[in-house]
């Protein structure tokens, strides 16, 4: 163990499976000078066949990365920030998410797609999207949302290792947050949740860069004998609806934060699937806290008044709290 | 005063420098601003690259649209943009020219045909394509114009635009700004053959020009000003120029290795458009130094108002957040 920031995490897992795999090869804008660090010094390492600087040209190298993968090769391909992600969205919705299914299975696409995902640094609407229910809703991609340093090592090299195209969701201004991080080869399987702080009153789901101000609600709450579990799910896609419901069944409450817009978010999707299958639990309704459904604006004061927060949080839970079933 | 026996009118000299210096000056202010912390967002700053701006935008009125990029400060100051509300919305203030909504990388007006600044590189391409078949449908002589890097060449989009504006002769005009870089990587190796002659196999007259000469700017653009007016289509102008500034303000802050020699940046901050084109005007007319001298006053006044403007509107209504999404309530 070490305290390292997130990104010298993810760069680490990058070093360490490049290392280990040479059919990997890693492309994207601007890699080797590294604008997030993620990827500092593999060029490098490992030169000018494997790490390479494209042009700027997202529905290009999204698509390569299908071909390079469905001609053989583990690719990682970087798209910089998430809302790039909508300039390669062809070949990631139309190539990469379907390609193995329409072909009845032929292929295995082992694509890790990088990308710096949410909001909370005043870059305004075009480079704040949360893009992981765009993604999710694809079906044929996987969606993996780090919500911790070590989580960030041990999920990044599963999905590199993974069969299947994988998002790998860095939340904006959460890269220099930093954590103990084990040596060496550790791994999280995709699909499966953490329970990041055990609690008996009520159940609160957080997603990728919302796990912090989850865990500073949980612990201001604490303080009042408010027992909160945090769940933080890991990877969006596959979802583990097992801890989740486990979690519900327990406390009898939830609340899902997550920094998406509210309409079709993967909180939305999960109040409903807690709703249809665990609705028998249900001590009061589900909330969500999420953010509205507009862009993410410029100025510090705007930006911090749709973003979920912890005070909007510890908000959340006091009120399912305090809910009665009216007489 | 003839300046490189441009013919151009002494008060049309005067002005493309006085514009030339507001941006400037504006920008420098940007880059103290950023420096004291006082920019809540990245600001991207155009400093070296005034001539492009100013010597296209000189042929636009009003009512003509222009697309830009996330270095797209020159773009609005040159169009007419108000210096005052532009920064204002860079320091996030209910003043600024998007009320605080857009930022640095979305300084847009509308009302003077400044579409606007763009953080989707190669974004404003499209934009341009789609103001330009407006534009053609009104039938009245207005045109469109795009500015886009040398990055952004390189997105497809800027195939498809020659293509469709080609074929129908819409009053369209690429200007790529070639800045030797696209973000850090230097343009050479990330940019294959020439940008210009992309327009070449769809029948698009092309130039390539000295961006940091603003009459060979403001010359090239007449030409292809003309040709859109006159309803015989598209033109693509690549203007070579060079960003004397960062990619991004602070990017030392992040890029540990240096991506360009300090000798480079020095070559080309011997060749500033500003510099070069007042010493030009100097040594036509001797007599302009006064005038010159009167318009960097003004200017600096400019820009000390802008910035008490900018200072002293506040913060926009937390309550607004949610803005304008829709244009009819859903
Ligand atoms: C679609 C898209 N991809 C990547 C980026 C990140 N980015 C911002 S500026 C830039 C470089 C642009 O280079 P160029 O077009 O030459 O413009 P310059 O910055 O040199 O003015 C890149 C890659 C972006 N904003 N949008
Ligand atoms: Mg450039």
């Amino acid at each position: 163990m070490a305290r390292k920031r997130m990104i010298q995490a993810m760069n680490e897992a990058l070093l360490e499976e490049m290392e280990r795999d040479p059919s990997i090869v890693l492309f994207g804008e601007d890699v080797k000078a590294s604008l997030f660090g993620d990827t500092k010094g593999l060029w490098k390492r490992f030169g000018a066949d494997r790490v390479r600087d494209t042009p700027i040209c997202e529905a290009l190298i999204s698509g390569m990365a299908v071909g390079a993968a469905a001609a053989g090769r583990r690719v990682i391909c970087h798209m910089m920030f998430g809302n790039f992600v909508y300039t390669g969205m062809d070949a990631i919705a139309n190539q990469a998410a379907k390609l193995r299914y329409m072909t009845n299975g032929q292929i295995k696409l082992p694509i890790t797609y990088l990308a710096v995902s949410g909001g909370g640094r005043s870059a305004a609407a075009q480079h704040s999207d949360a893009i992981h229910p765009v993604l999710a809703n694809l079906g044929g991609v996987k969606v993996v949302m780090p919500g911790s340093p070590a989580d960030a090592k041990g999920l990044l090299k599963s999905a590199i290792r993974d069969d299947d195209p994988v998002f790998f969701l860095q939340a904006a201004g959460r890269g220099g947050e930093p954590g103990e991080v084990p040596e060496d080869e550790y791994l999280i399987p995709l699909g499966r949740a953490a329970i990041r702080r055990p609690g008996r009153d009520l159940s609160l789901v957080a997603i990728g860069a919302m796990v912090r101000p989850a865990l500073k609600a949980a612990e201001a709450l604490s303080g009042e004998g408010i027992e909160v579990e945090v769940v933080d799910p890991r990877t969006v896609v596959p979802l583990d609806l097992e801890t989740i419901f486990a979690s519900v069944r327990r406390t009898g409450r939830l609340v899902v934060v997550d920094e998406a817009r509210d309409t079709c978010s993967v909180a939305s999707h999960l109040a409903a699937l807690v709703a249809e299958r665990a609705f028998d639990a249900l001590l009061a309704p589900i909330r969500r806290v999420t953010v509205p459904d507009c862009c993410i604006p410029y100025a510090p004061v705007l930006e911090r008044a749709i973003l979920p927060n912890v005070e909007a949080i510890e908000r959340a839970v006091r009120e399912t709290l305090a809910w009665r079933r009216p007489a | 005063m003839a300046a490189g026996g441009s013919n151009l009118p002494r008060e049309e000299l005067l002005e493309m420098y006085r514009r030339m210096v507001l941006i400037r000056r504006i920008e420098e202010q940007l880059a103290r601003d950023c420096a004291a912390g006082k920019l809540p967002g990245p600001v991207h700053l155009y400093i070296g690259e005034e001539a492009v701006a100013v010597g296209v935008c000189r042929h636009l009125s009003e009512r003509d649209w222009i697309t830009s990029t996330h270095r797209g400060h020159g773009h609005f100051l040159a169009k007419g943009g108000d210096p005052a509300r532009m920064m204002a919305e860079i320091y996030g203030r209910a003043d600024g020219i998007c009320g605080g909504f857009g930022g640095s990388m979305h300084v847009a007006d509308f009302s003077k045909g400044i579409i606007g600044a763009n953080g989707i590189v190669g974004g404003g391409i499209a934009l341009a394509t789609g103001a330009a078949l407006a534009a053609q449908l009104d039938g009245d002589g207005r045109i469109a114009v795009a500015f886009f890097g040398d990055g952004a060449a390189n997105q497809g989009v800027l195939m498809e635009a020659l293509n469709v504006a080609s074929l129908w002769k819409l009053p369209l005009i690429l200007v790529c700004e070639n800045n030797g870089f696209s973000e850090f990587s230097p343009t050479a190796t990330v940019t294959s053959g020439s940008i210009a002659e992309r327009a070449r196999p769809f029948g698009v007259p092309f130039r390539e020009i000295d961006g940091n000469d603003v009459i060979a700017v403001w010359q090239a653009a007449d030409v292809a000003v003309r040709r859109a007016r006159e309803g015989r289509g598209p033109s693509l102008i690549e203007a070579r120029t060079y960003r004397t500034r960062g990619h991004v303000e602070y990017e030392v802050t992040f890029i540990t290795e240096p991506y360009r020699d300090e000798a480079e940046v020095d070559a080309w901050r011997a060749r500033d458009p500003i510099d070069r084109f007042a010493r030009r005007l100097r040594e036509e007319d001797p007599g302009v130094a006064d005038e010159l001298a009167a318009i960097d006053a003004a200017v600096e006044e400019t820009v000390r108002a802008a910035v008490r403007f900018a200072e002293s509107s506040p913060e926009p209504d937390p309550a607004s957040a949610r803005g304008h999404m829709f244009a009819t309530a859903p």
